[in-house]
């Protein structure tokens, strides 16, 4: 009995360790880019307590390329993207919980595939409609391909469908429209899973890279992420201060939004994920 | 559900065969607005998945049976040559050789990890907030942003790595540009990205498991691990499935750090099969190897969500 009390003691105790070692480890990257940042380059390897505080690194950062103007593009794609996605999912989603049309086990089935065949992995196929399209090197064809996601059409039908049909015959009864219906009676329901998609689309956005990579090449229209790896791979000589310093800037304002409204960031990831 | 249910209630009584007819036309127009409503509804989502989604899967298995543009001259049909010369193309099959390596180490250990964070996050240690804000961060950075920051961790020499390793007394190393690291370091980086996302969907389903169970062996004398092992374990298996899915599909489809820190080399030993498409397509602008490439993916993922058909029917059971 005592023995076994020991071990388990042990074991709590080699738990509680471990946890908090790989917190340490998790955290290490940020940690570090934060202490490069705000020391001078000379410090950017060296760690000691006496090292000199500064803000240059983000002015010279700032300066050295057109932050100011890929912000914009990030926030104009994010927000575009966003606002398409809600308006065509909530359409979708809303077909498929309530009415029973001709071919709709298939069409969500179809709907379904992107789950699988993401935009992500079609780069060269995309690339040509863009081209054939005349849009290469826009904001709207960086955002195009996602604009329907099937993950938000999943999302919100699960949650219309859990919408009691009382509610929607009452509207119903009144004279309302289908459309009234929905936006009356649906969407105000649905809210706590919009504000969930909502978060988990910006973060997903703000932060994808390779087909905005593929489809930009100028300044109008490249977002942060680009911006940040063509600086970051520049030939101005490899300064990791600098580099340290423009990857919390551009990660900034949505690490600041996670850090204020936490449990609200991790519900949200939460609630999306389990359907 | 909805009217049309309502209106297919026959009411019973003598006058069911007159009012059965009246209803009927009723009924017809009420069906007619439904289909047609559901289609509009449906219909620009439709357009836009169709033009970016289905189209270019089709386009791309046809492409792949043709020559790629040069110039004034037009893609002309080759049938399985691009086929033929992938299967003879040494980095393709070194491409999806080391994707598969790639997944095979990224997944078990992401998702143990995310299982132990779920743990020691659910339990009441000191200091489990922080502990979840650190666990949870590299979810909502960019991973382009923090490629940048463990291209330094690895610098050799002066690199983070290297200068904990120095204290042990481990000579520098190039861990980037060796052949037998490279691959290493960026499942490491993987693993940092994605564990702490899965950790969360562990978390949920940890909070619904009943604190009686765990109470009751305690009472019994169970250790915590055969406890994990017996009871918390399989209870969390339909997260494990789902979480298993996405990392699979992250583990083909994300391939960002690979631009930052590597490019594919040393001696394409970190090329895996998305970033040789982007090289391929993009760099040496072959488009129609690059669709005959992608076809391989696209089966790998098609492969990938009859699996999840299967696991789909098996959650069912599970709630």
């Amino acid at each position: 009995m005592n023995a076994h009390l020991q071990t388990s003691r042990m074991s709590a105790v080699l738990e509680r360790t471990g946890a908090w070692l790989l917190a340490f480890l998790w955290i290490l990257p940020l940690a570090y880019a934060l202490w490069a940042a705000i020391h001078p380059s000379a410090y950017s390897a060296h760690f000691t307590l006496n090292a000199p505080l500064t803000l240059e690194n983000f002015v010279k950062a700032w300066n050295a390329a057109p932050f100011s103007r890929y912000f914009l593009n990030t926030f104009m794609l994010v927000t575009m993207i966003l606002a398409a996605q809600l308006v065509l999912c909530t359409f979708a989603a809303y077909a498929f919980a309530r009415f029973k049309f001709y071919g709709r086990e298939l069409a969500f089935v179809l709907v379904l595939l992107q789950l699988m065949i993401m935009p992500d992995v079609l780069i060269v196929e995309n690339y040509r409609t863009m081209t054939a399209a005349g849009i290469v090197d826009t904001i709207p064809a960086i955002g195009l391909p996602y604009m329907a996601s099937a993950f938000g059409i999943f999302l919100l039908r699960q949650t219309f469908k859990t919408v009691p049909s009382e509610l929607d015959e009452a509207a119903r009864v009144e004279g309302a429209s289908p459309l009234q219906v929905l936006l009356k009676v649906y969407v105000p329901l649905a809210k706590p899973i919009y504000v969930a998609y909502g978060l988990v689309s910006i973060s997903y956005h703000w932060n994808n890279f390779l087909w905005p990579l593929i489809i930009t090449n100028s300044v109008s229209t490249r977002p942060l992420t680009v911006g940040l790896q063509i600086f970051a791979s520049s030939d101005q000589g490899i300064d990791w201060s600098l580099i340290a310093a423009a990857t919390l800037m551009t990660s900034a304002p949505l690490l600041t939004a996670f850090l204020l409204f936490q449990r609200q960031f991790v519900q949200s990831f939460m609630r999306a994920g389990i359907r | 559900m909805s009217i049309e249910d309502d209106l297919l209630r026959e009411p019973s009584g003598g006058h069911a065969v007159a009012v059965a007819f009246r209803r009927s036309n009723v009924v017809m127009g009420a069906r007619w607005a439904t289909h047609v409503n559901g289609w509009l509804l449906l219909l620009p989502a439709a357009v836009l998945l169709v033009t970016f989604t289905h189209y270019p899967a089709v386009a791309t298995f046809i492409g792949s049976f043709f020559s790629t543009p040069k110039g004034a001259r037009p893609a002309v049909f080759v049938g399985l040559d691009n086929y033929q010369a992938m299967i003879e193309d040494p980095i393709f099959w070194q491409a999806l050789h080391n994707n598969i390596i790639y997944a095979v180490s990224t997944i078990p250990l992401t998702i143990m990890l995310a299982l132990f964070m779920a743990v020691a996050v659910n339990a009441k240690l000191v200091g489990r907030s922080f502990m979840r804000l650190a666990f949870f961060t590299p979810t909502v950075l960019p991973m382009i942003a923090v490629a940048n920051i463990w291209l330094f961790f690895y610098s050799p020499g002066y690199g983070l790595v290297d200068q904990v390793f120095n204290l042990f007394g481990v000579p520098a190393h190039n861990w980037l540009g060796d052949e037998h690291t490279a691959l290493a370091c960026l499942i490491v980086v993987a693993v940092w990205k994605d564990a702490g996302f899965f950790m969360i969907f562990y978390l949920a389903a940890l909070q619904q498991i009943s604190p009686n169970l765990s109470e009751a062996a305690a009472l019994e004398g169970t250790s915590r691990w055969y406890f994990f092992r017996r009871v918390t374990f399989p209870l969390l298996m339909p997260t494990t499935l789902f979480v298993l899915i996405n990392a699979i599909i992250n583990s083909f489809r994300l391939v960002d750090h690979i631009v930052v820190m590597t490019r594919g080399g040393p001696n394409n030993t970190t090329a895996l099969l998305l970033y040789y498409i982007y090289e391929v397509g993009f760099k040496f602008w072959d488009t129609a190897f690059a669709a005959t490439l992608t076809v391989v993916l696209l089966v790998l993922l098609a492969a990938m969500a009859l699996g999840q058909f299967i696991f789909l029917d098996r959650r069912i059971h599970y709630q």
